[in-house]
């Protein structure tokens, strides 16, 4: 892939993050406000000193105006961008490019969703005048395609994978738990996760991401410049986006045990960064947990485990809080709920949180044993048909 | 004059047990079943899968006239015939015409098949109903049939060839139904009997009168018609060989309206041996008769979906299903949008991919696309795409999903990935399928459907189904 990476070359000086959940009382410029104002006063900055912005929500508002309204941003240049559920990430990536090019010297990120003003459950439509063909399938039963695929190719049975799935949802409850901004703030039996009602293939309700509103910043500078505003900046390593061909849906070779936009994604992040084993390397990855076979299918893809063995590994605890790699140690989407713009953002802020040791209960030890980077993923669509994010971002500057 | 030359039949896969109509409303209950078209059928539907019946035992007829008869229209002032046109893939230059609105519309549309000189496509669709508790509800039947009318040729051969018709109209009132009324209503009984029995054993005794036959040289009676009782007399008063009159399929079907004759003649051909005379009896707003005579080419012919074996096959469906599917009890929709209604530029644009189930294979590495594709998904080459239908390639589940979340009017939605043979994968939904008895592996065949009906626009597309017709 033909990626040359800005390794190093853009730092994030602050960052801010709204709670989750059903912000009954808050609008989306309540949200846009609050996470700005948090990362503003996180990098020790006001609005003035930054030069551009990069705005991510997929159906919040149109233009820069969402933002520059609220805001009363003075005759900036507001960008506002959609890529599905990886928007957020998506503002973030071209923010960092942004300043890497030396247009400007402060950029600011920041996605935002208000889904729950819609009154119906689960993600709305957003679809153009069509022919009617398209298969009106919902987010949850598309993802729930991966389950009977990979049992069937992995040979593991029914209830081997709803214990796996099972096991994935707790964790990431049990680690939200811990986390003050989640949209879900406790721990859930495995019972109750396993007997909630079906939504969708072996899928219940438990191992779907909530709906909820949202909000989170980041304040990205040059990397030489990072140190002028903190002493603990977080260096942009690596910034992989992918969209695929969407061939899954129409190619019978694709056998939805994988997302190949995400192998694709990671492989070239790993290769900007100068990574060779992820699961060795990173101190912990925030992943997209929309539903829970597709933590678990990510662990595969992301290179944490090998082809057909990622459901051992969640069964052994690999990736619990206090496993080999913490995944999703803030809860993920699980538990913070999948507000579509600022998913990617928020992801990035557990990183910066941990990486700075910041994450108060859910501090992951390897990094004050010595692992100084963290990973975010972010996918957006379908198995067979997205779009995919992969960042690393690290608390030192290489030489 | 035109003959038989192919025929097919559709009965849809949900069976309506009488006795659950009388338990739920505590009345007296008949004995037997009626067939009750899905929630994603229509009369249009139906018709488009009794015409594929048709057409698939007679692949190189170009029909030059399609005529489509029904009382259940899915669309007034448009055409309905031009989507099952659409989802048949007929010529451009074959005139596709509805004859809509009574039963009498069924006998009118096989009539005018018959005296056109030119190779013409006959559909023929119904679905009845009747306000709960009544005999048209009880009585009534949902499905489809198919005759293609032709001289004789080499590839299609004539099966059956018309030997007489007659026809007498006489202006009486004895069922209605005001346009926009769900039920339709009916004079007392016996007024009814009164005015048919006359004009049923004239039409016959002309119909013989010309065929030169007495009514003891046939041996298939076919006599129906929506008054029961009606029909009943007729047949015991026109003379027929006792064990001649046919099964009208009312233990089984229930009454298919206006396309009831045309189903028993279909049923008399699935059964009949070569140089049988048959005579088709259809007692509506007058009486027409035709008689039939089987050739020698009835005999190879293989006959896998007879409407014998679709009467036999079949799953209940609850009484609160089947109202809810017509319409007649609104249930509660989910928390979720409602469909978007298809819009007329795309679904114009898509015709031959929404209708025909019309894909792509690749000139280039001979990678098929479904729906059809402009760059090749495989090797990449541009605009080097052959179009290629797969309505009739079976295929098998390779994942699947029952989705409890989708907006349904017969909720869970059942979706599958599915890869067909010699090539091309599709998602699409499953229907008439228990959703816990899918499994990857499975075996599945298209077939046409209503999808939804969104803004008051019918959204026709392609599901699939188990593998269960041929």
């Amino acid at each position: 892939m033909a990626s040359n990476g800005i390794r190093d070359r853009v730092a994030i000086v602050g960052m801010g993050c709204t709670a989750f959940g059903e912000r009954w009382d808050q609008g989306v410029n309540d949200l846009l406000v609050d996470a700005a104002k948090d990362a503003l006063a996180s990098a020790g900055v006001e609005l003035r000193d930054v030069d551009a912005f990069w705005l991510g929500t997929l159906y919040s508002g149109q233009s820069g105006l969402t933002l520059s309204r609220p805001l009363k941003i003075d005759y900036k240049p507001v960008s506002r961008l959609e890529n599905y559920c990886a928007t957020g990430s998506e503002a973030f990536r071209n923010a960092c490019y942004a300043v890497a090019s030396g247009a400007y010297d402060v950029a600011m990120a920041i996605g935002v969703e208000k889904l729950k003003d819609s009154g119906i459950s689960g993600l709305p439509g957003f679809t153009a005048p069509g022919d009617g063909t398209r298969a009106g399938l919902t987010a949850p039963a598309t993802f729930s395609l991966l389950a009977p695929a990979y049992a069937k190719r992995y040979g593991v049975d029914d209830a081997t994978l709803k214990e796996v799935m099972t096991r994935i949802a707790w964790k990431n409850h049990k680690n939200g738990a811990l986390n003050p901004r989640a949209q879900f703030r406790k721990e859930v039996p495995k019972d109750t996760i396993a007997c909630s009602p079906l939504v969708a293939g072996p899928l219940g309700i438990f191992d779907c991401s909530g709906v909820s509103d949202g909000s989170a910043a980041a304040i990205i500078v040059r990397a030489e410049d990072a140190r002028r505003y903190t002493d603990t900046p977080l260096y942009v390593k690596a910034l992989s986006f992918v969209a695929g061909p969407a061939a899954g849906p129409m190619d019978p070779d694709y056998d939805y045990t994988t997302f190949p936009e995400v192998v694709a994604s990671a492989t070239d992040a790993y290769a900007q960064a100068g990574i060779k084993d992820p699961r060795q390397e990173l101190a912990m990855a925030e992943v997209h947990d929309c539903f829970t076979p597709t933590e678990l299918v990510l662990m595969e893809d992301l290179g944490f485990a090998s082809r057909g063995t990622a459901w051992k590994e969640v069964l052994a605890g690999t990736f619990d809080l206090d496993g080999e790699l913490a995944v999703n140690p803030d809860g993920g989407l699980k538990s913070f709920g999948h507000p579509i713009g600022a998913s990617g953002l928020r992801m990035l802020f557990e990183a910066w949180l941990q990486l700075r040791g910041e994450a108060g209960q859910r501090q992951v030890a390897s990094i004050a044993r010595g692992r100084k980077l963290a990973l975010t993923h972010n996918l957006g669509g379908a198995p067979g048909e997205c779009v995919s994010f992969v960042s690393v971002v690290g608390s030192e500057r290489s030489a | 004059m035109n003959g038989i030359v192919a025929y097919g039949s559709y009965l849809p896969y949900f069976r309506l047990d009488r006795k659950a109509i009388g338990d739920s409303l505590g009345a007296s209950a008949d004995k037997g079943t009626r067939s009750v078209a899905s929630y994603d059928e229509d009369t249009t539907s139906m018709a488009v899968e009794a015409a594929r019946a048709a057409l698939r035992s007679a692949p190189a007829a170009r029909p030059a006239t399609l005529y489509f008869a029904t009382t259940a229209p899915a669309y007034l002032d448009k055409t309905n015939a031009t989507a099952i046109h659409a989802a048949l893939d007929l010529d451009a230059g074959t005139a596709a015409f509805d004859m809509l609105g009574s039963v009498r519309s069924g006998a009118g549309a096989l009539r005018a098949a018959a005296d056109a000189g030119r190779p013409t496509l006959v559909a023929l669709s119904d679905i009845r109903t009747g306000l709960p508790g009544g005999a048209d509800e009880r009585e009534g039947g949902d499905g489809a049939v198919a005759f293609l009318l032709a001289g004789d040729s080499r590839d299609a051969p004539t099966l059956a060839t018309l030997v007489a018709s007659a026809s007498v109209t006489t202006e009486f009132l004895d069922r209605w139904r005001l346009p926009g009324e769900p039920a339709s209503r009916q004079w007392e009984e016996r007024f009814g009997e009164h005015a048919y029995v006359p004009l049923g054993t004239a039409a016959v005794a002309e119909a013989l009168k010309q065929a030169g036959l007495a009514a003891t040289a046939v041996t298939r009676w076919v006599v129906t018609g929506p008054h029961g009782r009606a029909s009943r007399r007729v047949a015991a008063s026109i003379g027929a060989v006792k064990g001649t009159i046919v099964d009208d399929l009312a233990s089984s079907v229930g009454n298919t309206g206006a396309a009831h004759a045309g189903l028993l003649l279909a049923d008399a051909l699935d059964r009949a041996k070569p140089d049988e005379t048959i005579a088709v009896v259809s007692l509506a707003d007058g009486c027409d008769v035709t008689i039939w005579r089987t050739t020698a080419a009835l005999a190879p012919r293989s006959r896998p979906a007879t409407v014998a074996v679709q009467a036999a096959a079949g799953v209940p469906v609850s009484y609160a299903t089947a109202l809810t599917w017509r319409g007649f009890l609104q249930r509660e929709p989910p928390r979720r949008p409602d469909p978007e209604r298809p819009a007329a530029p795309p679904s114009f644009r898509a015709e031959s991919w929404k209708f025909a189930f019309t894909g792509s294979r690749c000139l280039a590495c001979g990678a098929r696309h479904v729906p059809p594709q402009r760059v090749c998904v495989k090797c990449h080459a541009m605009d080097r795409m052959a179009p290629e239908r797969l309505a009739d390639v079976p295929a098998t589940i390779a994942t699947f999903t029952v989705d409890r979340l989708a907006y349904s009017l017969s909720p869970p939605v059942v979706a599958a990935v599915i890869d067909f043979e010699g090539g091309g994968r599709f998602q699409c939904e499953l229907t008439d399928v228990d959703p816990a008895a899918v499994k990857i592996g499975d075996r599945v065949e298209m077939t046409f459907r209503r999808l939804f009906t969104a803004g008051g626009v019918h959204n026709y597309f392609w599901k699939a189904r188990p593998l269960r017709s041929r």
